[in-house]
């Protein structure tokens, strides 16, 4: 019996659904999105009994594509399109080659980017049809109610249904200016994956994968295939490479400085200096091509404190010019912390323009919390760990501020007594 | 060694549930296809037998009435069969406790198949 790939449905879902799409049309999203549920029932019903196929992914397409003409032999609806479809249903044309899928993933991902579609509602789109993710696995990744999932996605839907048609990836003007949106969205779903909400690091690290997947497939396009898409998935790798070490040996989440660095997945790591390289052949530098630059300064050191923290400093002074945001500012102020000391950081957070938009973002508290306990201030630091407790999203955050909380209490009462002892 | 068969029976409502995401489905899927081989490599599988469409047609009576299948909607329905080797009905019943149709609210009759002397 054939070894199915872990997530070969998923992965299917979202080849299908973008191939069939283009048969059918955009319009008919909906219809693809059916008949392609329909094989997967199929297989359900009928793999278990005859075993898996020797290509599965053809047995799924063509299972679609039956499923599809029964439906418009049967819809009254469909009736005027129905003869044109049922035409390209019927022809024995050979399968989709793997060039011919990943093109059709390319539009879908293109066209879930729409610019009259918010950044959340364009990634919920890519996760929910390039990565067959269910509505309650969307809100499971984004730690929302499936209701208002549901409801994102049948506007966003909605609004790909109304372009009229998918996505033209031939037409090389249109592609470069909606680039950068597919960028931005890739990006986004990384790092929901890395630092998101949801409490399942089992799903974190699909979102990841699935970021680094569709960034792959950009790469594998000679148009899509530029220096910042390279720089993307250096950063991405990079980081990927980090996440074995971001949980401990008990699954708590550890302090950065305390990580175990040989649990870092070196493969990876080489992979992303490989395509950090690949990156560098423009005169354009994105924001993306300094993060993962970052990234690798933080790579290069065996322990945390050979990081050559000025020069971290330096990539997020361009960082901020790319990109001026509180949260890179934050950032900053960290690695400044890291190069001059505590005080030194906790002035550059007093000094960050719009410093009330961290307010609601629990590691700015926990970042105030780290520097004053650095500096001694136990009970200062306590103060900011309990904010960002308050607003912590889930039971690993929760577990790693109360851990932080009682080193500060451990750092006050060990204060307490050298002080009674110098008495 | 005697046979019997298993029918797998569940309603139409109770197999839609089960669905889900891809991912949930090729889970259950290969739920299915574990439970299956483990019988197979215990020699518990004489024919895997066959998945039945949930449609048909009933033929009724000396006057033939043709009707639609898949009958009352509630009723359960049988999605496939499989033959089965076993000691005896007890080993038999004991060996389907494993069948992943069961998570999901269906049903599996178990029948001896009955054995004329020839």
């Amino acid at each position: 019996m054939t070894d199915l790939h872990e997530h070969l449905f998923r992965r299917e879902a979202g080849r299908l659904v973008a191939t069939l799409t283009r048969i059918f049309g955009v319009e008919h999203l909906a219809l693809a999105e059916d008949v392609v549920q329909d094989a997967f029932c199929r297989a359900l019903e009928v793999w278990p009994f005859r075993g898996v196929p020797d290509n599965p992914s053809a047995w799924l397409m063509a299972t679609a594509k039956h499923r599809a003409l029964d439906v418009l032999r049967r819809e009254r609806t469909a009736r005027t399109l129905a003869p044109e479809l049922a035409r390209l249903l019927e022809s024995d044309e050979p399968l989709p080659t793997e060039d011919a899928i990943r093109d059709d993933q390319l539009r879908m991902m293109f066209s879930c980017c729409h610019p009259r579609l918010s950044e959340a509602a364009q990634v919920a789109l890519m996760l929910h049809i390039l990565c067959g993710f269910s509505v309650d696995e969307v809100a499971g990744a984004f730690v929302s109610t499936h209701a208002g999932v549901e409801k994102r996605l049948a506007r966003a839907k909605r609004v790909l249904a109304e372009s009229q048609r998918l996505f033209e990836i031939t037409d090389a003007a249109d592609f470069a200016a909606r680039l950068p949106a597919v960028h931005r969205a890739l990006y986004l779903l990384f790092n929901e994956g890395y630092h998101g909400a949801s409490p399942e690091s089992a799903v974190r690290g699909e979102l990841c994968r699935e970021a680094q997947r569709l960034t792959g497939l950009l790469l594998e396009h000679p148009v899509a295939a530029t220096p910042a898409t390279y720089a993307l998935a250096a950063l991405m790798c990079l980081h990927a490479a980090r996440l074995p070490a971001r949980l401990d040996g008990a699954g708590h989440l550890s302090v950065f400085a305390d990580q175990d660095r040989s649990r870092w997945d070196n493969h990876l790591m080489a992979e992303g200096q490989r395509l950090l390289e690949l990156s560098a052949s423009g005169p354009l530098l994105t924001e993306y091509h300094v993060e993962a630059a970052i990234a690798a300064v933080h790579a290069s050191a065996r322990r945390v404190e050979d990081t050559n923290w000025a020069q971290i400093v330096t990539l997020y002074d361009t960082l901020l010019v790319l990109r001026p945001s509180p949260v890179v500012a934050l950032n900053r102020a960290i690695a400044v912390a890291q190069r001059d000391g505590p005080a030194r950081g906790l002035e550059e957070i007093a000094a960050i323009a719009d410093r009330e938009r961290l307010d609601a973002y629990p590691f700015y508290h926990a970042a105030l919390g780290e520097l004053e306990l650095r500096r001694g201030r136990g009970e200062t630091a306590r103060g900011h760990f309990g904010a960002a407790l308050a607003l912590a999203r889930n039971r690993m955050e929760r577990q790693f501020l109360e851990q932080r909380m009682q080193a500060c209490d451990a750092a006050g009462s060990a204060r307490t007594r050298s002080q009674s002892a110098t008495l | 060694m005697s046979e019997f068969i298993y029918l797998y029976r569940s309603t139409n409502e109770a197999s839609r549930a089960a669905m889900g995401s891809p991912e949930q489905m090729q889970k259950s899927m290969q739920t299915w296809m574990a439970w299956m081989q483990q019988l197979a490599d215990k020699g518990h599988i004489k024919n895997p037998g066959h998945p039945l469409e949930r449609t048909g047609k009933l033929v009724k009576g000396k006057q033939r009435t043709i009707t639609d299948g898949p009958y009352a909607e509630s009723k359960d329905i049988i999605g496939g069969y499989t033959l089965i080797e076993a000691k005896d009905l007890g080993e038999a019943v004991e060996l389907s406790k494993g069948c992943p149709i069961l998570e999901g609210g269906g049903v599996v009759e178990v029948r001896p198949v009955l054995k004329t002397g020839m």
